[in-house]
């Protein structure tokens, strides 16, 4: 393989910018520049270096920097239109029509446009998660097409160093320690360093104090967190991973649990809580006037016994009782039942009274249950009421006349029945609903007289199990592990050479936080008597824009 | 005294401490001349940083005796989380501070602090009683390490802010002039937006219309402002109100829009009274104050804070929201308008930190892109919260 060989012999690898060995700037670019480029040492980057064959053209494209924070920047955007408008998650319609109505009956054109283009369900999007999925490709690629050169560099650094590296740092120092001092100004720097904290290596008169090396790697560990973490989001589409299902159920009620194998619920009560607070200035402008404090809903979860068949539920065995609350989700076995919703005082059970019209005279009573109504209902030898229909949720008639309904739940209940008194051995037939009756027949001689209703509170929960929740975990931990590495440390190297002739020449390098680098340096430069130091990048800029203002102010 | 009459005590010390800290870091400034003044200007720098501590350890007994007295981490409601920010914001200055004892931040973040706590002021300060998903320690993990975090991000606005004030040639005309004028022009109209609000409460403005909402339901509402734009359907209640004089559709909120609008006319009237006066642009007259700082060191300030705040603001808008999410609705992520932002803030600061990193883009592009950072949270903060309604909207 070609190899790029430095004036001191060294053979560095094809694309190196500053010699490994020596630390001599190897490419034009690099012998032009007043401070070196330090990033990654000036190691050979792949990216960098290839750009022949359709791989190095992918590879170069995805570790580019530019590219990555081009998706990072287009990522951003995009879902920022994502809350424009109600997502479809959050829209109650039921089906795909219902949600298309609602875009455009809520936000006109503009809404019909947004549901056509996807947008009203932008997460959800196949290109989306391409975006997302483009995105960690690129930090995979990235973090290795600069992590293995610098981690090799990082490693093999050598503690003498050039005069051109040392000349090209952006901290420097040259000059004469007082003479007394000379002969052993680099024990007493050793010393002092190793008192900052600092691991000092000496190779004759060079020196090489470092400190913080470890976190160079922040970066590429938060990047592995990050990838860790995608990985399990995209383990979600995987079948048995995830399982999110939801249930109502009433008061008193016991069913199988959705998503759960042979596992029962029975809710006892469902339990609704309001503040009783003095009404809040928000609360009077908004005109609410209670605020919700508690949802609750008891219950008892059943196992199925072993030998069970699939339904057979006389022979539950209890695993425990509980009270789910908003924030207190039941969890058993790796699932978890969340109080997601509720519905107060559903009707359970409408009773009548069997009426004689003209006397007001009443032959009995008859209580429907509205979830499991009876055919019949005898009062005596000759007195009995069918039911002859029902219409659970009533919403009217047909062209043809005939009574329609919404749904199975008793929302609008309606009845056609069939009534046989003495009177009338064959019935007379009724409709009733609520506050409406009709009677086909004419004038019927009894009707059924409404007496009363019982309700019921139902309760919504949903049931989730995630496997992945361990795999995300470990990835935000580190994620952060990483990002505090990199964050709250960093990468300090100060160079120090002394010549035969007493010279002093020290030059200085941090990753980040230059501020803090140069305490340290004062505190050295102090103690050993070194040499001023110099930023060469301490601004030329801001001595212009300060003279340029003096000379606004004399002007004033 | 009741206890939360005593928080609310302590709040207005706290205002009136970054107030005075204020006065004090400008004085100490502008008597930074060459004439060897320097040890004066120490002297009064150190008295603005010792009032600015007293005000923020008032503001924080504000906060724990609210906290007592409600029995929940005042972070609930807009006005709490929005003086609870502010309070973040002035620790953050006060931790930046004594990392790189330069005063000169104190003259941007204490302004825009006083702003925020003025603004907070607007919204109703009576305690709310917590809904069930919000009764959750969660609730007072997530909320205060994010808007530390954004607190601490936001101080690199602050450092870009002066930075650009002094970079920033305002002698040349170009987009750069023009945009950091507008960004004080937008400061100028939060005052505006507070003043209105002030003043009409103070004279006890007070209509009461009923409309028809999108739904068609009849609902009744009240304006503390003369109303400029009316709900929908709206017919005046109060009598003697003026009627609103222009009617908007169901699906924009009419008062809100109002409210927006007197702000802008009262903070373009107050912006055109200063350039009438001072006969300048606001960037101007502030870039004497600014004359002296080290653009080096400001940027430097800038990015580090952006490095202290982002894992700080990963930790708590990210995966401590995830984890309560978890626990409280069986989902750590719901793609609710206030979570997207949250990402959108984190990944913009990410853009922020690779752009510097990979294309050299420090010194003024680092400024502009910390002030760009500011907008996205005060967006997140304002937008979300009042405008884009969701599972976290408090209004
Ligand atoms: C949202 C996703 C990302 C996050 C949160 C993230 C986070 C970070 C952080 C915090 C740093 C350290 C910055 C500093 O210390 O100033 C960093 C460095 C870096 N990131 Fe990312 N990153 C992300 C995506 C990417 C992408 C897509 C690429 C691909 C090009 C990339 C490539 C790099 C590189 C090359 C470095 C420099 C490493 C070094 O200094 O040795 N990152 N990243």
């Amino acid at each position: 393989m070609e190899k790029n060989v430095c004036v001191c012999g060294h053979e560095n690898p094809v694309g190196t910018k500053i010699c490994v060995n020596c630390g001599r700037p190897l490419t034009e670019e690099a012998k032009s520049q007043k401070v070196l480029d330090m990033k990654y040492d000036g190691s050979a980057i792949r990216s960098k270096t290839y750009n022949k064959s359709i791989v190095d053209k992918v590879w170069n494209f995805f570790s580019s920097v530019k590219v990555g924070v081009a998706l990072i920047i287009i990522t951003l955007v995009v879902s920022s239109i994502g809350t424009i408008l109600k997502q479809e998650a959050f829209v109650a319609a039921g089906n795909e029509a219902g949600r298309a109505a609602f875009y455009e009956d809520s936000y006109g054109s503009f809404g019909k446009l947004y549901y056509t283009l996807g947008f009203s369900d932008l997460y959800n999007q196949i290109w989306y998660l391409v975006l997302v999925a483009m995105l960690g490709i690129s930090i995979i690629v990235a973090s290795i097409d600069r992590g293995i050169p610098l981690h090799k560099s990082l490693k093999n650094q050598r503690v003498r160093r050039h005069e051109s590296f040392m000349k090209r740092q952006r901290v420097i120092a040259e000059g004469y320690v007082p003479s007394s001092d000379s002969s052993k100004v680099l024990d007493v720097v050793e010393e002092k360093m190793k008192k900052l904290n600092y691991k000092v290596r000496r190779d004759g008169e060079a020196l090489l104090a470092e400190k913080g090396r470890f976190s160079r790697y922040g970066p590429y560990i938060n990047h592995v967190g990050l990838i860790i973490f995608l990985i399990g989001v995209l383990m979600h589409k995987f079948p048995g991973v995830y399982v999110d299902e939801s249930m109502w159920i009433r008061e008193g009620e016991t069913r199988a649990i959705p998503g759960m194998e042979g596992y029962f619920l029975e809710n006892k009560q469902f339990i609704f809580e309001t503040h009783d607070n003095d009404p809040t200035t928000a609360q009077i402008q908004q005109g609410v006037n209670a605020v919700a404090k508690n949802y609750q809903t008891d219950i008892v979860l059943y196992k199925q016994a072993e030998d069970a068949l699939p339904g057979q539920t006389d022979n539950l065995e209890v695993v425990k009782e509980y009270s789910i609350r908003v924030n207190h989700p039941l969890e058993h076995n790796g699932y978890a039942l969340y109080q997601m919703d509720f519905r107060l005082n559903e009707l359970k059970e409408m009773s009548f009274q069997l009426t004689n019209k003209e006397t007001g005279e009443a032959l009995g009573e008859v209580a429907v249950d509205l979830r499991n109504p009876k055919k019949e209902y005898v009062i005596d030898e000759n007195t009995k009421v069918e039911l002859m229909e029902f219409y659970p949720d009533f919403s009217g008639f047909n062209n043809e006349g005939e009574p329609q309904t919404l749904s199975p739940n008793p929302n609008n209940p309606a009845f056609i029945f069939n009534m046989i008194t003495p009177e009338h051995p064959d019935g007379e037939i009724s409709f009733v609903a609520i506050q409406q009756t009709v009677e086909p027949a004419g004038d019927n001689t009894y009707k059924m007289a409404f007496s009363g209703i019982d309700t019921i509170n139902m309760s919504g929960l949903t049931i989730r199990m995630d496997k992945t929740i361990p795999i995300l975990f470990v990835g935000g931990f580190i994620f952060l592990l990483g990002l505090a590495i990199g964050s709250y440390w960093n990468h300090r190297r100060i160079w120090i050479q002394q010549f035969e002739n007493g010279q002093i020449r020290l030059a200085a390098h941090t990753n980040k936080n230059w501020f803090s680098i140069k305490k340290d340096l004062d505190a050295i430069t102090e103690h050993a008597h070194l040499p001023q130091y110099i930023d060469q990048l301490d601004d030329e800029k801001d001595k212009d824009k300060d003279e340029e203002n003096d000379q606004e102010d004399q002007k004033n | 005294m009741s206890l939360i009459d005593l928080s609310g005590n302590l709040l207005e010390v706290a205002f009136i401490a970054y107030l005075i800290a204020t006065l004090l870091i400008g004085g100490s400034i502008k008597s930074n001349k060459p004439d060897g003044a320097e040890k004066r200007a120490n002297k009064w720098g150190n008295l603005a940083i010792l009032v600015t501590i007293i005000g923020f350890l008032s503001h924080i007994g504000y906060f724990i005796t609210r906290w007592i007295h409600s029995g929940h981490a005042p972070v609930s409601n807009m006005f709490e989380f929005t003086t609870a920010f502010g309070m973040f914001l002035v620790g953050s200055f006060i931790l930046i501070f004594f990392m790189y004892r330069v005063t000169a931040l104190g003259l941007v973040a204490l302004p825009i602090a006083l702003l925020i706590i003025a603004w907070a002021g607007m919204f109703p300060q009576d305690v709310t009683p917590l809904v069930p998903s919000l009764q959750s320690h969660w609730l007072t993990i997530h909320v205060i390490t994010a808007a530390l975090g954004q607190s601490i991000l936001a101080i690199s606005a602050v450092a870009g802010l002066i930075y650009l004030l002094k970079d920033v040639d305002t002698k040349k005309k170009g987009k750069q002039r023009f945009w950091l004028e507008a960004i004080l022009y937008f400061l100028v109209l939060i005052l505006g937006n507070i003043v209105t609000s002030a003043v009409f409460n103070a004279v006890g403005y007070e209509a009461q219309y009923s409309y028809v909402d999108k739904n068609g339901m009849s609902q009744e509402i009240i304006y503390n402002v003369p109303a400029i734009f009316g709900m929908n359907e709206s017919a005046t209640l109060t009598e003697g109100a003026m009627d609103p004089m222009i009617e908007v559709p169901a699906f924009i909120h009419a008062l809100k829009l109002t409210t927006v609008v007197w702000a802008i006319i009262v903070g373009t009237i107050l912006y055109i009274l200063i350039r009438l006066i001072a006969r300048r642009r606001i960037a101007d007259m502030l870039k004497p104050l600014v004359k002296k700082v080290n653009l080096q060191l400001f940027d430097e300030i800038g990015y580090r804070s952006v490095l202290i705040g982002f894992p700080v603001f990963s930790l708590g808008a990210l995966v401590f929201a995830m984890i309560w999410a978890q626990e409280a609705w069986g989902r750590f992520w719901g793609w609710d308008p206030k979570e997207v932002w949250a990402l959108i803030t984190w990944l913009f600061y990410a853009a922020f930190l690779h752009l510097r990193l990979s294309k050299g883009w420090e010194g003024n592009k680092s400024a502009w892109l910390a002030l760009i950072g500011f907008a996205i949270i005060i967006f997140n903060l304002v937008v979300v919260n009042l405008v884009i309604a969701g599972l976290h909207s408090y209004a």
